[in-house]
């Protein structure tokens, strides 16, 4: 691995729906290996659709963006994928497996990873969310908050070296909330984006946060900075945490 | 709402490795469907075979026989035949024959259907779903259609949790007066409920569309794998062996002998 292993680079991101909604417009972000970003800003604001760009299940045609080193496009794709964990803000959407093993072998089967490794994998990666027992429960039976560990689960079996989640904290109660921060917390070798709306997650565990209001980038910076201007907060319709 | 008739225990057929189980089973339903319509002394034996593998799988076979009656509202379809079958006429009832040919048929649909379903039934209420969904798998069944029932199983209950919730909703909204009539009309009533159906069928499709975002994200392109399953072992073969060896016992007779 080179020393853009867990890179994020985009230039010019601009991203219109098949209905006329201008999701994104001139998004440029760079975000550097090992860092912790989150990225906060109303419903609708584009969060989730920049999120979809950065492993390729959108496509912007006039964009650059590379991950990890690599350009976004056809022959990269499939590297790519296993670069980016992707997990999606409703765990529902995201384990569609009966059982909770299937889930998490899903992405290194995929990778055409031989048997053993596939299950060596599985077996690390429910280690990593605390659930080890979990592997034969069936999955429309879990909390929540279980739920969203097995979520995280399914895309650290890939071993992906960017983590990108799409409100993690969402539908959870404080406690699970709290171990869901202890728990990203651990994860220091990877470069994480976090989309939130909890500024409190947001200032515990992340640097630096980026604000996209009506799909602009409309502030950058430290956190500790950014979520102390009122006037900002207060522009763009968050909070900061008391 | 939905529930499932697996439930966890310890018996002769919980034990048993799921692809022989659907052997047996398929195997089970085809002896029945092949046994000679007047043959009838193999129904009370096949009923007998079936009765003891639900007692070795401590199952209570008369709570087998009771399920089995699920198939018998079906079987009103062939309720015409003892009337229109040619044959010795037995008796007359208000200007309609029974036929005795037509009777005999008619008893053994009556008998092979409510047999059939108890092995069928058998299966369902020893294997836990998803054992089923990968002995089918490792039983060749196309793997398309295995994932199309692997998503069905995983979203029946999402969608029964999304459609409870919506019944809910309008539930608190169905409010009333006093001296009021409420409740609307049968068309305004028809048409909620199918503005309903229709935002369930929408739910149901836009969660489809992050579904696949989510497959693809994992690496999905276009093929479904998925890992070996175990080796097929000697012994769960024998086990499965000796019910086998009962019905093409029962089935050798009922085409040799009573069938005459």
């Amino acid at each position: 691995m080179n020393g853009s292993a867990n890179t994020i680079e985009v230039e010019q991101l601009s991203y219109r729906y098949p209905d006329g909604t201008q999701a994104l417009e001139n998004v440029s972000l760079r975000i550097a290996a090992g860092e912790r970003v989150a990225l906060v800003g109303p419903n609708g604001g584009g969060k989730s659709t920049l999120m979809l760009h950065l492993n390729g299940v959108l496509r912007s045609a006039s964009a650059r963006i590379v991950i990890a080193g690599m350009p976004l496009n056809d022959q990269n794709l499939g590297k790519i994928r296993a670069a980016v964990g992707l997990v999606f803000q409703n765990p529902d959407d995201q384990l569609f497996s009966p059982l909770v093993y299937g889930d998490v072998a899903f992405g290194p089967l995929h990778m055409g990873l031989p048997e053993s490794e596939v299950r060596a994998r599985v077996e690390r990666a429910l280690t990593a969310v605390g659930l080890t027992s979990f592997a034969e429960r069936v999955s429309h039976h879990l909390s929540v908050g279980e739920k969203k560990r097995v979520a995280l689960a399914t895309v650290l079996s890939m071993e992906p070296s960017i983590l990108v989640l799409d409100e993690p904290s969402a539908g959870l109660d404080p406690r699970g909330r709290r171990e869901l921060i202890d728990l990203l917390r651990t994860f220091d070798q990877h470069t994480l984006l976090i989309s939130t709306h909890d500024m409190r997650l947001a200032n515990d565990l992340c640097a630096r946060l980026i604000v996209l209001d009506q799909g602009r980038v409309v502030a950058d910076g430290r956190t500790s900075d950014l979520i102390h201007d009122a006037a900002l907060m207060e522009a763009h319709g968050l909070e900061s945490p008391p | 709402m939905i529930r499932e008739r697996y439930q966890a225990g310890d018996g002769y057929l919980y034990r048993l490795d799921a692809r022989v189980k659907v052997v047996l089973t398929l195997l089970l339903i085809v002896g029945v469907m092949l046994t000679p319509e007047r043959a009838w002394p193999a129904y009370p034996l096949l009923w007998a075979l079936l009765g003891s593998l639900a007692v070795i799988s401590r199952l209570s076979a008369w709570r087998l026989t009771r399920l089995g009656g699920l198939a018998l509202p079906f079987t009103l379809a062939a309720a015409a035949l003892p009337f229109t079958m040619p044959g010795h006429p037995l008796i007359a009832l208000a200007g309609l024959t029974v036929s005795d040919t037509g009777l005999a048929r008619f008893l053994s649909i009556l008998l092979k259907s409510w047999l059939a379903v108890q092995a069928a039934l058998l299966l369902a209420l020893t294997t836990p779903f998803t054992d089923l969904l990968w002995a089918l798998a490792s039983l060749h069944l196309p793997e398309t259609l295995i994932a199309i029932i692997g998503f069905m199983y995983r979203y029946l209950y999402t969608l029964s949790d999304e459609a409870q919730r919506l019944l809910r909703a309008r539930a608190s909204r169905s409010a009333r007066l006093p001296d009021q009539r409420a409740g609307g009309g049968l068309i305004w009533r028809a048409r909620s409920a199918g503005g309903m159906v229709g935002s369930l069928f929408l739910r149901s499709y836009e969660r489809s569309e992050r579904v696949y975002a989510a497959m693809l994200s994992r690496g999905y392109a276009g093929r479904i794998r998925s890992l070996d399953p175990l080796p097929l072992t000697g012994k769960a073969l024998l086990d499965g062996a000796l019910p086998i060896c009962v019905l093409i016992l029962i089935e050798s007779a009922a085409l040799l002998w009573w069938a005459k």
